[in-house]
């Protein structure tokens, strides 16, 4: 869409001005490389830059500068004994002190991150395929007039309506080993009740679950959307030449949710992979850290543990956001070989 | 043939293709014989046994919070469904605990946290969808990564700066933090949503005399408000349910926020799930509310927000 728009939007206003105003935004980054006779690139461009300055500003300041300084923390030996901090009126200096990779060196070595890695891989495979089907057929199953409809579809996104933190301590409830409802009605049919939060496989399940359960409804929502925006007039004609059901679904309805589905499966990806709540909330990562995602054990290093690893901490958080920006780069590359332009 | 049931529209997954060909006229209307996409009686019940499940596995966690919230203390993890109703929880979530305390201290940092954001990105997402300059490609994959930043990057150089600051324990830290959360996504909303105001709006204000500025102010935000209002109120949903931040930053009962505080009902030291129960129930019905009378917008807003270009 922006191919059609407005172009070199300034072309009319006084140089000199554009000129003063514009060299606010460019400092920040993300903002711009000039390249060629600056003077000319300012008086066309000066009314774009001003106004992505205050965002760019922003971002420098607080996510730009603490990133800066989270990449340098985790090259130092910071714990709770040495950073810079004030009590009362005191302060104190930080006495920590720069150790090169160690950090990563060791993280990487042991097999600690390595297991972490796996069960974040397969928590977020597992969480957004099953999300995603889920979403899928009930938008199918929805997308259509029939009685009812209103209030399905109330009740399928009220996991959505409920903050997150809130529907988690009433799954606790639920999962209660020795009183919940789960295991009260497993008992009734007479089958044993499950540990299912302090047996490793069965707290696995357990977290997953619920991630799904709170993200069935955006997919639905958003996929809903998506097959809305796909013209009866294809079906019929596709049904006039004979297609059958399985074959209109295959060619008309995925190819038509395709493109919603990349961006919303790209999100969840993004989302499911840094879900912190749910599992911090559920299982505090137990037991024994055995569904401690890659973002829990950050926390827990820096929150939780005692002392406190600030460095080590940073350093995980750091390997994080490389994997994430690998993944982005790699799904990106993915989309272009498709076709699809940005 | 003829079955009677109201379900018309295209049906993608009936394979019983039997339909009369017929009849293709208009994709709704009552009581006709049936058309194409209309369902077999079996596909009808299985549809609606599908959905009907689905639908009690959505409802049955928040329903039996609020069952849970009204039995006293003792029968709390009874499997009935009513049992010697109470209010004395909520009574005392109210009135012994900082409950009230902590939701002033939500309403201020989220309320705050949004407006600002939505603000300040207002005019990002516009020149990113308007104008094509220098950057802005740049700018878009910075938006774009900055949104999956993991809380995990950010999380200890902001505690050791807010330390630093003595900052700590105060509604502004939050603000400032979830600001880091709100600004990228509001950015990249608004783009969705001014991609979806037609350009030649703007061409009429330039012709008009206005400058670029005055046509965005004036023309373009006021025919945004839908977009502004649904980014608002999901930032607003975001950061209303954030729970890592705000565990970190804040310590010391007065100074939590909602997430904080219901986690003090239920730790390794109390187990007090009765009144639990009743806090969250508190939590969840004015969040409730407010997205049941958002959510017809949030559709629309999806799609426009997601799919780009």
């Amino acid at each position: 869409m922006a191919a059609d728009t407005v172009k070199a939007p300034g072309t009319a206003p006084v140089p000199a001005a554009g000129a003063e105003r514009a060299r606010g935004p460019r400092r920040g980054r993300g903002a711009d490389r000039p390249t060629g006779p600056l003077r000319r690139r300012l008086a066309t461009y000066w009314y774009a830059w001003a106004m992505i300055a205050p965002v760019v500003a922003v971002i420098a300041v607080i996510i730009g500068w603490p990133l800066v300084r989270g990449v340098y923390l985790s090259l130092t030996d910071a714990d709770e004994a040495n950073v810079e901090r004030q009590i009362g009126v005191n302060k104190i200096e930080a006495t920590y002190e720069f150790v090169g990779l160690e950090n990563y060196s060791r993280i990487l070595g042991d097999s600690d991150f390595w297991d972490r890695l796996g069960w974040t891989v397969v928590w977020t495979v597992a969480c957004v395929g099953i999300t995603f089907l889920l979403g899928l057929g009930l938008a199918v199953m929805l997308n259509r007039a029939f009685r009812g409809r209103t209030l399905y579809r109330m009740a399928l996104i009220l996991p959505w309506a409920i903050p997150a933190f809130v529907s988690v301590f009433a799954w606790r409830m639920l999962y209660n080993e020795r009183n919940g409802i789960l295991n009260g009605l497993l008992d009734k049919g007479g089958i044993d009740g499950i540990a299912w939060l302090s047996d490793p496989t069965w707290a696995k399940v357990a977290v997953i679950a619920v991630n799904v359960w709170l993200g069935v409804p955006f997919m639905l929502i958003a996929m809903l959307g998506a097959l809305q925006s796909i013209p009866g007039e294809q079906y019929e004609a596709a049904e006039m030449d004979g297609a059958n059901a399985w074959q209109r679904f295959w060619n008309i309805t995925l190819p038509g949710v395709r493109s919603v589905s990349m961006t919303v499966v790209l999100l969840s990806t993004i989302w499911t992979f840094n879900m912190f709540p749910v599992i911090f909330l559920l299982t505090r990562g137990g037991p024994a850290g055995s569904t401690d995602i890659l973002v829990t054990e950050a926390f827990r290093l820096a929150f939780v543990s005692s002392p406190r690893d600030f460095a080590n901490s940073a350093a995980w958080g750091v390997l994080i956001l490389l994997l994430l920006v690998l993944f982005a780069i790699g799904y990106r590359r993915a989309l272009r070989r498709q076709g699809e332009v940005w | 043939m003829a079955t009677v049931d109201s379900a018309h529209a295209s049906d993608r997954s009936d394979r019983s293709d039997r339909s009369d060909r017929s009849d293709r006229s208009g994709r709704s209307g009552r009581g006709r014989p049936r058309r194409r996409g209309e369902r077999s009686r079996r596909a009808s019940v299985g549809l609606h046994l599908a959905l009907l499940l689905a639908a009690v596995i959505a409802v049955f966690p928040p329903f039996w919070l609020l069952v849970t919230s009204f039995k006293p203390k003792s029968d709390t993890f009874t499997l009935s469904f009513l049992s010697d109703f109470t209010l004395d929880n909520y009574d005392h979530v109210i009135n012994d605990t900082e409950f009230l305390t902590w939701f002033g201290n939500s309403v201020l940092i989220v309320v705050v946290t949004t407006v600002v954001g939505v603000l300040i990105s207002a005019t990002t997402g516009y020149a990113l969808s308007r104008f094509r300059f220098p950057g802005m490609r740049p700018l878009m994959w910075t938006l774009l990564i900055t949104q999956m930043f993991p809380m995990a990057v950010l999380i200890v150089p902001l505690y050791n700066l807010m330390s630093r600051y003595g900052l700590l324990n105060q509604p502004v830290a939050l603000i400032v933090t979830y600001l880091t959360i709100a600004v990228p996504f509001c950015a990249w909303m608004m783009k969705g949503f001014f991609d979806t105001i037609p350009v030649s709006i703007d061409e009429s204000g330039r012709v008009d005399g206005l400058s670029p500025f005055g046509t965005f102010w004036r023309l373009v935000m006021p025919l945004a408000r839908p977009g502004l209002a649904v980014t608002g109120f999901y930032t607003f949903v975001t950061a209303w349910a954030e729970v890592a931040y705000a565990t970190a930053f804040l310590t010391g009962e007065t100074n939590l926020t909602l997430a904080g505080g219901l986690q003090t009902f239920v730790n390794q030291h109390t187990q007090d799930w009765h009144l639990m129960t009743a806090a969250a129930v508190l939590i969840a019905v004015p969040a409730t509310l407010v997205f049941g009378y958002a959510q017809r917008h949030l559709q629309s807003g999806l799609t426009a927000g997601a799919t780009k270009s």
